[in-house]
């Protein structure tokens, strides 16, 4: 009668989280929608305490108590630009809670531990299979997590990183995963062959995201994001369990849908990114570098800015992960405040993969209040750039970079970009003329309709709306 | 009789994978990042299986491990519902055009 109770629980908390999700469709409903899923996962810890095999609470309290006073602190305390360190991290403990309640239920299993008893252990295959696809994807997502946490909080170098025989090696672990768990399970009591199970696939983790170049992390984050999903999955065939089944197999979906999005914003296949990005172009990359433009650029300072802005009367504003770095977003929605007053219409366009994760962009201008509905997705906008008076670039390079529509030697050519050059004017915050992430020169800044506006996106910014009020008064 | 339960595990999880499409297609670019951080949380649902870990009549390893997922799993489900309604807070579509909030 109790396992009904509980196994029906668990479909209303199967129900919850699926319209959880579909309340995401919208902002208007995402906060409700995030609410039921809260509860959906409520309903099911409450549902899993009454399991007749749950007998101590002790541990359980001990546990839960330090986690949720962890995750408390890291909700409150993580500011809007470090979103995806902390999506990052969460993946993270997802795939590690994964590895963990495999290896745990493999002990349970085995009747040779901690005393051999002799009775011969017999494992079902079905769940030999679904501990060693846990181990694998959940120590893949809990390390890789942690290293794209790394990277995206400048404790791991952001740059590809490349090292000798680097795929081969990687295959030759995945392969050894794979041996080891056919060998369990036709000797599923050797435990030293489960730990080192264990131990490749950590490595595994961080040998798949160290090469990862920064500017991919939204493709390796929404890639990590799929996986937590899909070790939740693996861990309910270990328990056979359909509710960890479903939610797995939803958060799953999600990271694969995602990360198809973020790929093909590059114009760059899965196997590009997760082999190591453009620079793998390697040989020829240093051969670009020949095309070096002659031309000049024309720099702007805020002054002349200003008078410019004062004579417009449409602005998009395209942001980059530039603003994040110079947590420029407060700075941008004044100036967006001080033109609206004067009568311009200011609208942003976000490319897909500005920023760290998917969405990056349109948090952190959420945060400084801009409303969603004038953030615009690229194919929303890109029609709209020809009939623009000017357009800002703030920290956004390779996506604005012209040479993606024409170029054929260039590394991004194909890649879907903004098409901000059709505007008047564009002007371009940046700190310097470096390149961008794909190690080109962007031939925009030498357009006659260019104007460079240097310096740090948030004093940049915060400049030009004094300069534009202070012509107000 | 094994065999057919994991058959059923498996047909629940395509088709779960098919709702899961469905369902994520229709969510906006602008609402990415929220999507990440709540199904994250979602995906804490490993929970379940650490309580059983933790919960065991006697104290072994497997207690351990339970454990120590329950405080990973824990993290994941309170940090990811918390940071992702944070988020959503400020989803905010103004009454009027050009507010005039400072």
């Amino acid at each position: 009668m109790m396992r009904i109770a509980i196994e029906l629980t668990y479909l209303i908390s199967s129900i919850l989280f699926i319209f959880g999700i579909k309340y995401l469709s919208s902002p208007k409903t995402a906060r409700k929608g995030n609410l039921y899923a809260a509860i959906g996962m409520f309903l099911a810890i409450a549902a899993t305490l009454l399991d007749q095999e749950v007998l101590t609470f002790e541990w359980i309290i001990i546990g839960a108590i330090i986690g949720s006073f962890i995750g408390i602190l890291l909700a409150v305390k993580t500011p809007m630009t470090g979103m995806p360190q902390m999506v990052g991290m969460l993946n993270g403990f997802g795939g590690g809670a994964s590895t963990l309640v495999a290896l745990s239920e493999y002990f349970k299993l085995n009747p040779n531990y901690p005393v051999d008893t002799g009775i011969p252990f017999d494992l079902p295959v079905d769940t030999g299979i679904a501990i060693v696809l846990s181990l694998l994807i959940g120590g893949v997502t809990f390390t890789g997590s942690m290293i794209a946490f790394g990277k995206l909080q400048g404790l791991v170098t952001g740059k590809v990183v490349k090292y000798p025989l680097q795929h081969p090696f990687n295959l030759f672990l995945i392969l050894l995963v794979l041996a080891g768990g056919v060998f369990i399970l036709f000797n599923p009591s050797n435990i030293i062959i489960v730990l080192i199970i264990t131990f490749i696939s950590l490595v595994l983790g961080v040998l798949l995201v160290l090469p990862i170049g920064g500017a991919d992390m939204p493709v390796a984050i929404s890639l990590l994001n799929s996986y937590s999903g899909l070790a939740g999955s693996t861990t309910g065939f270990v328990l056979g369990n359909n509710e960890l089944i479903i939610a797995g197999a939803l958060v799953g979906a999600s990271g694969i849908i995602l990360t198809n999005i973020m790929c093909k914003a590059m114009n760059r296949s899965l196997m590009n990114v997760v082999m190591g990005g453009w620079a793998s172009a390697g040989a020829e990359g240093p051969a670009v570098e020949s095309k070096i433009h002659k031309g000049t650029v024309k720099s702007v300072d805020a002054e002349e800015l200003a008078m410019l802005l004062e004579s417009i009367s449409s602005l998009i504003i395209v942001p980059g992960y530039g603003m994040a770095v110079g947590q420029a977003q407060h700075a941008v929605r004044d100036l967006m405040n001080v033109l609206e007053k004067k009568g311009v219409k200011v609208r942003f366009a976000i490319h897909p993969v500005a920023g760290r994760m998917p969405g990056h962009m349109n948090v952190l201008l959420a945060e400084a209040q801009v409303p969603y509905d004038k953030l615009l997705a690229m194919e929303d906008i890109n029609e709209d750039f020809s009939n623009t008076d000017a357009v800002i670039v703030i920290g956004a390079n390779d996506v604005v970079n012209p040479a993606a529509r024409h170029d054929q030697s260039s590394p991004i050519y194909g890649m879907p970009i903004l098409n901000v050059d059709y505007a008047k004017t564009v002007i371009i915050n940046k700190r310097s003329l470096n390149v961008g992430y794909a190690g080109i020169d962007n031939e925009l800044f030498f357009y006659p309709n260019a104007l460079m506006y240097f310096g740090d996106s948030k004093s940049a910014m915060s400049e030009l709306v004094k300069q534009l009020s202070g012509a107000n008064s | 009789m094994e065999s057919f339960l994991f058959l059923m595990h498996v047909y629940v999880f395509v088709l779960a994978i098919f709702v899961g499409f469905e369902l994520i297609t229709k969510v906006p670019p602008t609402l990415h990042t929220p999507l990440m951080s709540g199904s994250n949380a979602i995906s804490g649902i490993t929970i379940i299986g650490a309580i059983l870990s933790a919960g065991l009549e006697q104290f072994t390893i497997s207690t351990i491990l339970g454990m120590i997922a329950v405080i990973f799993a824990m993290i994941n489900v309170v940090g990811g519902f918390l940071v992702t309604d944070r988020m959503l807070k400020m989803f905010k579509k103004p009454s009027r055009p050009g507010s005039e909030r400072k």
